[in-house]
């Protein structure tokens, strides 16, 4: 009963957070000067006061800002994000297409940068002082500090210009729709191998170094020390007693991360071509596209919210003292 | 080190050429894409639609001109040349234009193409949703069809370059038969696009590419030469030049490609450079005061603004060559430019002169005012004018702060009229009746419209002599006004003229014929093919 309770609190929480978002996100891309029809006026090279007025009028922006909200919040309560009247479709599609993309790519950054941080940390923490920990705190150190867009630009030059090994930008071949299953997987494979590591290195450096110094930290605590005595091999100290205690952070700060990570991904998506939400966003910033600005900015905050609590899920499993709330 | 510099370094490490070679992952990353006989492209930023009439924005023209097309198309010279016109008469008075249409035309979808759908364009829809047509076909009394192959527009009073309006981003023809009573702009025939041109719409995956196929039924012979052409949407400088560089696109247009940039493409033994095929727009560039403020309104202050300003450095180190210095108003690469008007050359000494003159002294910091100026948002080069800017007005003992804005911020800002200083760059169109004149006459200050006289520039003279140009049907006639109206400009100032723009098309060597009129990359492209 008291869980049902605590579940009930919680996704009411969740839909006041997400009203409160719609609310604040929506007052804020309304206040900046300049609206969807003066930019599409600003980039046609000519105009004239008609043009303005109807635009104006077909996506309502003649009405005023409270009635405007009103509309807008309506509607995302029934789950509809509005219209883009500058792409011509609406907005749950256009996000829907997007989403696919930005998925993929986040989430393969996302595992790729826990799975590596988790395993060069261990690797780091249990050779603690000697030379390859030095090599891979020295490496992580190098990739923390190294912005994106420069790594991701390397990486091109590299794999791409240097070697031709792999495609510079783009998400499939513009063959792929004559394409096999295997074949467009394989593609995609291809085109996803250097976005997804620009992506996720800075998350590996921090992770790695999250995980080496918790690892260090936990092999100084009592219970290993008792494992040890025992007799225990070392494989299995590390599995059963170091492992889990030491992932706990690193779990939770990854959490926190997605939102990061999806921000992130502007960028990434921009040097790579990669047509995800991130690039919808930027375009939909600098075109004024409200509703899809706000649909989007939506989607995130629920991603987000989504990722907090498959967090808190997480936690529990790897640390069982931890109860839902 | 910022981003752009790090685009530089990485595009001066030098890198390796086209040959494809067999690496791990198989040889196909160094050939576009498309296959035999077809084209790829750059595109950006990627279209919100490809209806040309609905939208005027660049990549809507560049391709919806291989999808639309109008009743001309124009030489490099700016001559009308045939289109979906085989030929024209205008009547000695200047008054009757008759156009003798192509019989063999066909709609993407089957249906002929008829003098029936001429008329709806130009005298229905486009009047409602363009609004340069609309400045355009208002002019006409009456725009009727005689017989299935015959347009005749019949014009209130004598208008000279009636016949540079046919271009297909200025007069798109559209299909009687899917627009006729519709509400345009919501149209669903908008997501599948049916013109006349050489290309139809194949494919069109958001956020990646857009795919046009050759119009099989096009009504010249042997066109067009091209099986197909990619639009790649390509957001990022760098990457633009990579895919240029490697071959994963064949065609960069416009700004595209950045200017520091172009000439070590260019170098590259598989591409061309041209600058032609922009003369339609030959686009002037220029500082733009707002003259209903202090100190802009006088003209001694715009004049020594201009004394130290020198256009030639923005031609070599912000535009690196794409650009030579503009004189005046109108662009040499247009009709009706003339050079005799009063120039100035960069010169310090006597900016200050004048500045002393006006009463504006130097505080103990050497500063006499503070101006604003706002800086366009469209990319690198804008910024960069408005560091030069600001540099260069220091020199004069003028400070200027740097305003930054969005695009629609700045379309909000600068047509209701709240800056101090800004830039601006203009299309021509081919006439100065069409593109110069909307800059300076009083009946254009229109607030909260954007390419207007927003500078807000009034003179009685000068408004006498671009109305009276404009109907003239003589050329001579119309240069001696056109004359006389730069040289008042040259010696107001209205705003300060700095270049006329250029811009680069780099293509693939191979393809010949791709560029072959005054709207270059926004033509349709029909005449182009493989010669290797």
């Amino acid at each position: 009963m008291r869980l049902l309770r605590g579940i009930v609190t919680k996704l009411a929480g969740i839909v006041l957070a997400i009203l409160v978002i719609a609310t604040i996100n929506f007052t804020l891309v309304h206040s900046a000067p300049g609206d969807p029809a003066s930019v599409m006026a600003g980039q046609s090279g000519a105009t004239d006061e008609k043009f303005l007025e109807e635009l104006r009028a077909e996506y309502g922006l003649d009405k005023p800002f409270m009635v405007q909200l009103g509309t807008y919040l309506k509607k995302v309560v029934t789950l509809d994000l509005g219209y883009s009247y500058r792409q011509r479709r609406p907005v749950n599609e256009l996000i829907l297409d997007r989403l696919g993309p930005t998925l993929l790519l986040t989430l393969s950054a996302f595992f790729l940068s826990l799975i590596g941080g988790v395993v060069f940390g261990t690797l780091a923490g249990l050779r603690h002082g000697k030379w390859s920990d030095l090599a891979i705190s020295l490496v992580a150190l190098l990739l923390y500090a190294t912005p994106v867009f420069w790594l991701g630009l390397m990486l091109v030059l590299i794999f791409s210009i240097q070697l031709e090994w792999l495609p510079a930008f783009g998400y499939v071949d513009m063959r792929a729709s004559s394409f096999g299953r295997l074949e467009y997987a394989w593609d995609v494979l291809r085109h996803l191998f250097l976005p997804a590591i620009t992506l996720g290195a800075i998350y590996m450096a921090v992770y790695t170094r999250l995980m080496r110094a918790s690892l260090i930290e936990v092999a100084a605590e009592d219970h290993v020390k008792t494992a040890r005595a025992k007799g225990l091999g070392e494989g299995a100290i590390l599995r059963g007693h170091m492992l889990r205690n030491a992932a706990l952070p690193v779990v939770t700060f990854a959490g926190l991360q997605v939102g990061a990570l999806v921000g992130g991904a502007v960028v990434v998506e921009t040097v790579f071509s990669w047509p995800g939400l991130g690039r919808l966003t930027f375009d939909a910033v600098t075109a004024r596209d409200y509703p899809v600005l706000l649909g989007i900015f939506l989607v995130m905050s629920v991603l987000v919210i989504v990722a907090n609590i498959l967090t808190d899920l997480l936690q529990r499993l790897i640390d069982p003292r931890i109860a839902v709330r | 080190m910022n981003r752009r510099e790090f685009s530089k370094l990485l595009l001066a490490t030098g890198t390796t050429g086209v040959a494809a070679q067999t690496g791990l992952f198989g040889d196909m990353v160094a050939y576009a894409q498309n296959g035999e006989g077809g084209l790829t492209a750059i595109i950006q930023p990627e279209p919100p639609l490809l209806v040309v009439a609905l939208n005027q924005q660049i990549p809507v023209g560049i391709i919806g001109g291989k999808l639309y097309e109008s009743l001309l198309s124009y030489d490099f010279d700016l001559s009308p040349q045939p289109q979906l016109a085989k030929s024209w008469t205008v009547s000695e008075d200047g008054l009757t234009y008759t156009f003798e249409l192509v019989d063999n035309a066909k709609w993407h979808d089957g249906t002929p193409f008829t003098a029936a759908d001429v008329v709806f364009s130009c005298d229905v829809m486009l009047k409602e949703v363009h609004p340069r047509a609309r400045a355009n076909f208002d002019r006409c009394e009456s725009i009727t069809a005689e017989g299935d192959h015959t347009v005749v527009f019949k014009l209130k009073e004598p208008f000279a370059p009636f016949l540079l309006a046919f271009e297909t981003s200025s007069a798109p023809i559209m299909p009687k038969h899917l627009y006729e009573g519709t509400d345009y702009r919501n149209n669903p025939a908008n997501d599948t696009p049916v013109g006349t041109g050489p290309f139809k719409l194949a494919e069109w995956v958001r956020g990646s590419h857009i795919r046009l196929e050759a119009n099989a039924d096009y009504y010249h012979e042997g066109e067009p030469g091209l099986t197909e052409i990619f639009y790649r949407v390509v957001p990022d400088g760098a990457s633009r030049s990579v895919a240029m560089e490697t071959g994963e696109a064949q065609l960069s247009q416009f700004s595209d490609i950045e200017t520091f940039d172009v000439q070590r493409l260019a170098d590259m033994p598989h591409l061309d450079l041209t600058t032609k095929g922009y003369e339609f727009f030959s686009p002037v560039l220029w500082y733009e005061p707002n003259l209903r403020r202090e100190p802009f309104n006088d003209v001694r202050f715009r004049k020594a603004m201009r004394l130290l300003l020198d256009p030639n450095f923005i031609v070599e180190r912000i535009m690196f060559g794409l650009a030579q210095p503009a004189t005046g108003p109108i662009a040499s690469t247009t009709k009706f430019y003339d050079a005799n008007v009063t120039t100035y050359e960069q010169d310090v000494e006597k900016a200050n002169a004048l500045l002393d003159e006006m009463g504006l002294a130097k505080d103990a910091d050497g500063k006499r005012i503070t101006i604003h100026h706002l800086v366009v948002p469209f990319g690198e080069m804008w910024t960069r004018l408005a560091e030069y800017f600001r540099q260069a007005m220091s020199a004069g003992g003028i400070e200027v702060v740097l305003d930054s804005t969005d695009p629609g911020g700045f379309a909000e800002t600068v047509s209701n009229w709240d800056y101090d200083t800004t830039c601006n760059m203009l299309y021509q169109f081919g006439d100065p009746a069409l593109g110069v004149a909307r800059s300076y006459i009083s009946s254009n200050i229109r607030k909260g419209v954007m390419f207007t006289n927003t500078q807000g520039y009034e003179n009685a003279e000068v408004d006498t002599l671009f109305a009276e140009a404009a109907v003239q049907t003589s050329e001579e006639a119309r240069q001696e006004r056109y004359s006389k109206a730069q040289q008042i400009l040259c010696d107001e100032l209205p705003v300060l003229w700095m270049t006329e723009q250029k811009f680069a098309t780099l293509y693939d060597n191979r393809i010949a014929d791709l560029i072959v009129t005054a709207t270059g990359v926004n033509a349709n492209f029909a005449k182009a093919h493989y010669v290797k």
